[in-house]
């Protein structure tokens, strides 16, 4: 009798999950608001050139909310990523002028791979040993992280009190921009001037993809959401939740390495107070591009999302006039209100309506 | 051995610094056979599972599995399920935030990738196979309880497993869901699966299962045929004494409610959680809301408590009109409730049993008013003694104590406020039979004196048995109410049935 119904192939849409969701929201909100932005303040928005500023002063901060991103899917935290990333930039800028002892006396040009490797090794060294910490002694990721934050400050005031600057003649190398014709805007005399972009942007956009990949087509990736969703069911399904918790751990510390050379690459200075509060910045980046606090649930590229426009949103305080660097964290925090309200209002909806 | 067997315990012993849980236990399991564990709390099922799944260690005995030479010896899980024992538990221990095939498939992977295309086709061929209702990339906390476990038993049949533990997997289902999970039971029976299913619910074990093993006390008392052991024999056999029968119970308590003084009364009540609904219970009566799970019988009483967000309604208390919105409120008024959750609404498991005790008075009285140390201990141990609770000393947390006492601590803890009305949501669930009965005649008792009792169990009978009057509830509407010679299980049952608006 039944048997039409049963052959009958039922194309159901599959509900959205939870982080698809967030995301959606996230990436709507920005580009509402940036046309918004184009319309009424219209200016500098209309050129693409305002993008790609807004791409080339954060690509540090992309860099190391991927890492946030990870290492909050799996319901931990890491708030040293600032101080590594500010440790890593002024022991680069040391050995690019010839200054850190031992390396003085390498080739100018060399210099700039033993900095990246550099910064590499510090931002393993932070993941290995705050990863083990957390993940193998079960010491609160919190605490950790925090004394980890404390040490790297501590740490490039040793190297040097005083500001330090690269030699303009790697700067130059490493400041390079590629430049996008097609994307160009004319200046006042009418001449096109290409749009630029840094090679941090291409070092962070490349890692949000790695990332994306890990995040979704690897086994690990996927044990960070599980591990983040619930620990103990992650346990019993046959997850090693500790290695997970390591590798999240040894991700988010490499990362805030890289991001470190990049903002060295970007400002070419090194002093204790680069990325101040640079983890706390990620943290909201992660948190508007809809990875949650508590686990389980987030995407890079929402924390892309989430980095652009929180920057997008400082830009649109700026031109319209409020230029005091409060109205700025002012914004911020109103924004992260806003998000987290949101965020959960549509969660809680989604959630009813399923039940 | 015998050629269908497929899993034999021999002698278990376990003990604990105090006690000697499981004291040379047998337990045989046949292939294509359900298998019922019964017995108490206190019995000694879970630490038997527990040792069977390799959460505990055992101190003597011998298991062996059919397929393998030799003893085995399972020291963690993850040994038990490369034996081919896999357990679920009560409680669903997936990832809500994945989705169903993820779940279906996570930690069992060799591979650094996951194939999605792979897993999702595979789980959607499991699922179809097993009738279970769920889509592969549905999240998982999206689907009811009921399908996450099955989800969890898709699982567990799928890592090829031969025996299949499931530690009161009903217990949070309702009857629809039941019957989908008995009939997944069976299924995975004919493929010759054994499964052992612990359940306190005596009407599913007739139901389901073939065999029955009875434990007291850490004692095996027998292996049986379902067929071969009538209800009557079986609650014997797990309490060990004389029951006193049940139903004598009833009729100590005068059908209450009619012309007797008005204790409560609510008008359209309704919270975030309930629609409007009309409520009033007389001064020592017994009534209680029934009807499904999710009819809204819980959401219902914890209105009456201001448990949730009250959004509106007239609330009287002996004839005053007053104010409850919140949990305070109503302890204030004299009202008591005893939450379905006791994990998470009731017991706070770090605290001794006395500190648990305490609690409600102590919030009445405020912080200004303490109660002294020694006041405290006569208290807790007026009511340790009053309702048998089974604890060490009164200094022990709860959260060691058994399901059934940790209930009877909560319910010390409303008694010691001496309330005019006691809400009792689903006291009864997930503890033995020995104490459901005495819960029972106490809440008869208690009515007698004078309290007023709503009482909310998922057990029909068990209600037709203490309340005077039943309060049906379906979709989260009131459909009816029972009183005296209605007070049938048929009745109740046409009631929640013809409350649909449609007629059989």
């Amino acid at each position: 009798m039944n048997k039409n119904e049963n052959s009958r192939p039922v194309r159901v849409r599959e509900p959205i999950t939870d982080t698809q969701l967030l995301i959606t929201i996230t990436v709507c909100i920005f580009f509402f608001m940036y046309i918004l932005a184009m319309l009424i303040w219209g200016g500098g928005f209309r050129k693409p050139q305002m993008i790609f500023d807004i791409l080339n002063d954060n690509a540090y901060l992309i860099i190391i909310s991927c890492g946030l991103t990870v290492v909050m899917i799996t319901g931990s935290i890491d708030i040293s990523v600032g101080g590594v990333t500010a440790l890593v930039a002024m022991a680069d800028v040391m050995i690019l002028s010839g200054h850190a002892g031992p390396f003085s006396g390498i080739p100018e040009k060399s210099r700039i791979v033993l900095a990246f490797c550099m910064a590499l090794f510090i931002g393993l060294l932070y993941g290995l040993i705050q990863g083990y910490l957390i993940a193998y002694l079960e010491i609160q990721p919190f605490i950790i992280t925090l004394a980890g934050m404390f040490f790297a400050r501590g740490m490039i005031t040793i190297i040097s009190v005083d500001p330090q600057k690269a030699p303009q003649n790697l700067m130059d190398i490493l400041q390079k921009r590629i430049e996008i014709p097609w994307l160009g805007s004319p200046n006042k005399k009418g001449v096109i001037i290409p749009a630029r972009m840094e090679i941090g942007v291409v070092i962070a956009l490349v890692i949000v993809a790695l990332i994306f990949i890990l995040l979704t087509r690897f086994r690990l990736g996927r044990h960070f959401y599980a591990v983040g969703g619930n620990r103990q069911s992650a346990l019993m399904l046959g997850v090693n939740v500790k290695k997970t918790r390591f590798m999240a751990h040894l991700i988010s510390g490499l990362l805030a390495g890289i991001a470190g050379f990049v903002f060295m690459m970007h400002t070419g200075a090194g002093n204790a107070t680069n990325a101040t509060a640079a983890e706390m910045n990620a943290i909201a980046s992660s948190i508007i591009g809809g990875t949650l606090l508590t686990g389980g649930v987030g995407n890079v590229i929402g924390t892309l999302f989430g980095v652009l426009t929180l920057s997008t949103i400082k830009s649109i305080v700026t031109t319209s006039g409020l230029r005091d660097p409060w109205w700025q964290s002012i914004t911020t925090g109103a924004m992260l209100c806003f998000f987290i309200l949101l965020q959960s209002v549509v969660l809680m909806q989604k959630h009813k309506r399923s039940k | 051995m015998e050629n269908d067997v497929l899993l034999t315990m021999r002698g278990i012993c376990k003990s604990f610094p105090n006690v000697r849980a499981l004291n040379n236990v047998d337990f045989t399991l046949r292939k294509g056979m359900i298998h019922a564990l019964m017995g108490e709390n206190g019995a000694g099922k879970s630490t038997l599972i527990k040792v069977l799944t390799g959460v505990y260690t055992m101190d003597e005995g011998e298991i062996r599995i059919d397929g393998e030479e030799g003893a085995i010896s399972i020291r963690s899980p993850q040994e038990a399920r490369s034996h081919g024992i896999s357990t679920v538990y009560q409680e669903v221990t997936l990832c809500p935030n994945l989705t169903v095939a993820e779940n279906m498939f996570i930690g069992r992977s060799e591979r650094k990738t996951v194939d999605w295309k792979g897993t999702e086709k595979r789980a959607g061929e499991l699922l179809e196979s097993l009738g279970i209702p769920a889509r592969p990339r549905q999240q998982l906390g999206s689907c009811s309880l009921a399908v996450q476990q099955m989800v969890a038993i898709a699982r567990a049949v799928d890592t090829d497993c031969k025996v299949l533990i499931l530690d009161e997997p009903t217990s949070s289902l309702d009857d629809n869901e039941v019957a989908m999970l008995f009939r997944l039971m069976r299924d995975l029976k004919s493929r010759g699966v054994g499964i052992i299913f612990v359940t306190h619910l005596l009407e599913q074990v007739y139901e389901v299962s073939d065999q029955i093993t009875v434990l007291r006390n850490g004692e095996l008392v027998g292996e049986y045929e379902v067929k071969d052991l009538p209800q009557v024999e079986l609650v014997e056999k797990m309490i060990g004494k004389d029951l006193d029968d049940l139903s004598k119970l009833k009729g100590s308590v005068p059908a209450g409610g009619t012309g007797k003084e008005i204790l409560y009364e609510a008008e359209g009540l309704s919270s975030s959680e309930s629609r409007p609904f009309d409520f009033h219970i007389a001064k020592g009566e017994v009534n209680g809301f029934t009807g499904l799970l999710g009819s809204g019988r819980s959401e219902s009483v914890r209105a009456i408590f201001g448990a949730d967000t009250v959004t509106g309604g007239k609330v009287k208390v002996e004839g005053k009109e007053v104010k409850i919105t919140k949990p305070l409120d109503a302890m204030k008024n004299g009202i008591g409730y005893l939450a379905e959750d006791r994990k998470r609404d009731g017991i706070i498991a770090d605290l001794s049993v006395r500190e648990n005790i305490i609690l409600a008075l102590q919030v009445i009285r405020g912080i200004m008013h303490p109660i002294s140390r020694s006041q405290a201990e006569a208290f807790a141990d007026e009511y340790i003694k009053a309702l048998d609770i089974k604890t060490s000393s009164p200094e022990t947390p709860v959260g060691l104590l058994s399901g059934g006492n940790q209930q009877k601590v909560i319910l010390a803890r409303w008694l010691l406020t001496h309330p005019k009305y006691l809400i009792l949501d689903e006291p009864t669930r997930g503890i033995d039979v020995g104490t459901k009965t005495e819960i029972q005649r106490l809440v008869l008792k208690l009515a007698e004196e004078g309290m007023s009792i709503t009482f909310i169990s998922s057990e029909i009978e068990e209600m037709l048995r203490t309340c005077s009057r039943l309060i049906v509830m379906r979709d989260r509407n009131i459909v009816g109410e029972l009183t005296g010679d209605d007070l049938t299980q048929e009745r109740v049952m046409r009631t929640i049935a013809k409350g649909g608006g449609k007629d059989e």
